[in-house]
This record gives structure tokens, sequence and C-alpha cells, in this order.
């Protein structure tokens, strides 16, 4: 299994993120934002959390178009996994990877918790180590992460199954409690909490590990 | 040519640095404010001497970085 893990100017959740892909079985490959090409035989692609570009702009517009984004928007338009976390998910919506949009939290102020979340299907690869309607607590750590999308992609997202997870005291006014979205063949997802940051007992909780955990087995039997 | 991009989040899509700028305008005692939106501006200087042509290349910008139409619309002016 051969991930991924791309790394921008301000990234600071990429050497976690491969931490965690490390820990699920994954050879890891660091990846800089200036390259202009992969490394083969790649499995999965990690967009790590930080604040890439100092958040200039808007969060994630100038890191989806670094000249790497263009090979991960290939990749995945080509059936490739791709995650997003965090600062990572907002890069996802700004290549148009994933729909929607994440805006300034509703109360104005920087979040970092730990919060409950309904994992809302486990019919994806990412999802599939959990149980569908299990409840986890995976820290958020944001300050833009109040996803808003029309009523039509709201209405779709829940209809396909899209909506990954829920949180369960919406801690950023994100329509219909939206922490986590899938793309149309399941294959990409883009979550505003850091399951790289709940992978060991030390740090408080492993509910994040089956997300890791449970694509390697997902990727396995594919 | 100079062209100057105003970008504003799309009526309807709550505002919340808005609402917060509106709330602290109220706490100051400015009465009468009904509603606050906050955006940005974006000045460009351009080589570009033709204004229509200016105009169909910031349009590109805007569609492709300057503002997020999914939740933001934008103004052009040339000069």
């Amino acid at each position: 299994m051969r991930a991924a893990v791309v790394t921008f100017p301000g990234s600071n959740c990429d050497r976690d993120l491969a931490v965690a892909f490390e820990a699920a079985g994954f050879e890891v490959a660091r990846v800089w934002h200036k390259d202009t090409t992969l490394p083969d035989g790649l499995d999965v692609i990690g967009l790590p959390g930080g604040f890439s570009f100092g958040d200039y702009l808007r969060c994630g517009a100038i890191a989806a178009n670094a000249p790497i984004c263009r090979e991960v928007k290939a990749f995945a338009e080509r059936g490739g996994h791709v995650l997003g976390i965090c600062n990572g998910f907002q890069i996802l919506l700004e290549t148009g990877l994933l729909p929607g949009a994440l805006m300034r939290n509703a109360s104005l102020h920087f979040v970092c918790k730990p919060v409950p979340l309904r994992v809302e299907t486990a019919s994806s690869p990412f999802t599939a180590g959990y149980g569908a309607g299990t409840e986890i607590t995976i820290p958020v750590a944001h300050h833009d992460g109040n996803y808003q999308a029309d009523s039509e992609t709201l209405a779709r997202l829940a209809g396909e199954g899209q909506v990954a997870f829920r949180y369960l005291d919406n801690p950023n006014g994100s329509a219909g409690d939206i922490a986590g979205v899938l793309s149309e063949n399941r294959r990409v997802l883009g979550m505003m909490p850091h399951p790289e940051r709940a992978i060991d007992p030390l740090h408080g909780g492993i509910d994040g590990r089956p997300l890791f955990t449970g694509l390697t087995e997902a990727l396995v039997s594919a | 040519m100079k062209a100057t991009v105003t970008v504003m989040l799309k009526t309807g899509v709550l505002d919340p640095q808005g609402e917060a700028v509106k709330s602290a305008l109220g706490a100051l005692g400015f009465a009468g404010v009904d509603a606050v939106r906050q955006g940005k501006v974006i000045e460009l200087d351009l080589e570009e001497t033709d204004a229509a042509a200016a105009e169909a290349a910031v349009t590109e910008m805007c569609d492709k970085l300057l503002a997020n139409t999914v939740i933001e619309s934008y103004r052009i002016e040339i000069a």
C-alpha cells in the first residue's frame, strides 16, 4: 500500500498524517507542492491540515492551484483515493473535487476541541472500518469549518449517502451538521475533524484509527 | 489598465463577519444600521490596453481564483 502526503507552505499536520498512514501499514511518500508529478503506484493521497499559503484570499484557494494539485485532481478523476483533512478539505472544495464551500465559523471563534461525530455511512473505503451510526470522538481545530452548499446539493448529498460524518453538537454552524463529505464515487473524502490526531491512546483517544486501518483493508480487498 | 474586483458573499449566504460588525456598531451607539455585508476589494494593474479584453481576462481570473462562485459573487470595474 502506497500513500502520498502533500506538503504546502503552511501545512502543519503533514507529518501527523504520514504517521497515521504508516501506522495503518502504508509506505508513505512525501510530496512538495511545487512537484509536478506524483510517485508511481499510489493507492491514496492525503492533503493535510494547516494554513496553506497563510489562508490568503480564501482557505485552500492558492493551494488548490499549486502545480501538484493538477496531478491530485487528475489522480482523483482516474478513480484514485484522496483524503483531505481540515485545510485539505478546504483545498478539495476549491479544486471542485467535492461540492460546497467552507465559511468562517458561525461563532467567528477558532474552535479547538474533541467533538462527537456520527458515522453516517460505512459504505466508503474511509468509513468501512466503522459501522454506520457509530458515534466517535475526534478533535477539530479550525476557524473556517462552516460547511455550506445550496439546498439541492445538500439534498443530493444526504440522498446519495455522501455525508460521511455529522456533528452531534455542531461546533461551527455547518449546514445539516455536516463534518465530512464523500465524492460521488466515494473515493474522495473531505472532513474538518482530524482523525490523524486520534490514533494513539496518548492522543486522548483512538477513534481516528479505524479510518486508516479500514482504508487499508478496503484497498487490500479491492 | 486598472481593474477593481469587488467580491461579496452571494445574497442569501449568511455573513457571520458582517453580522458581528453590525452588532459592534450597535454596541458603539450607531443606531439604524439594518444590515452589514463584508466583502473584499482586489485591485489589479494590467498591461492590457483594451477595456473589453481586460474585462474578459479579469472575468476568467475571478472564475478560476479570485472568487469562489459557490458562495461569492463578483463585480469588475475597468478604468
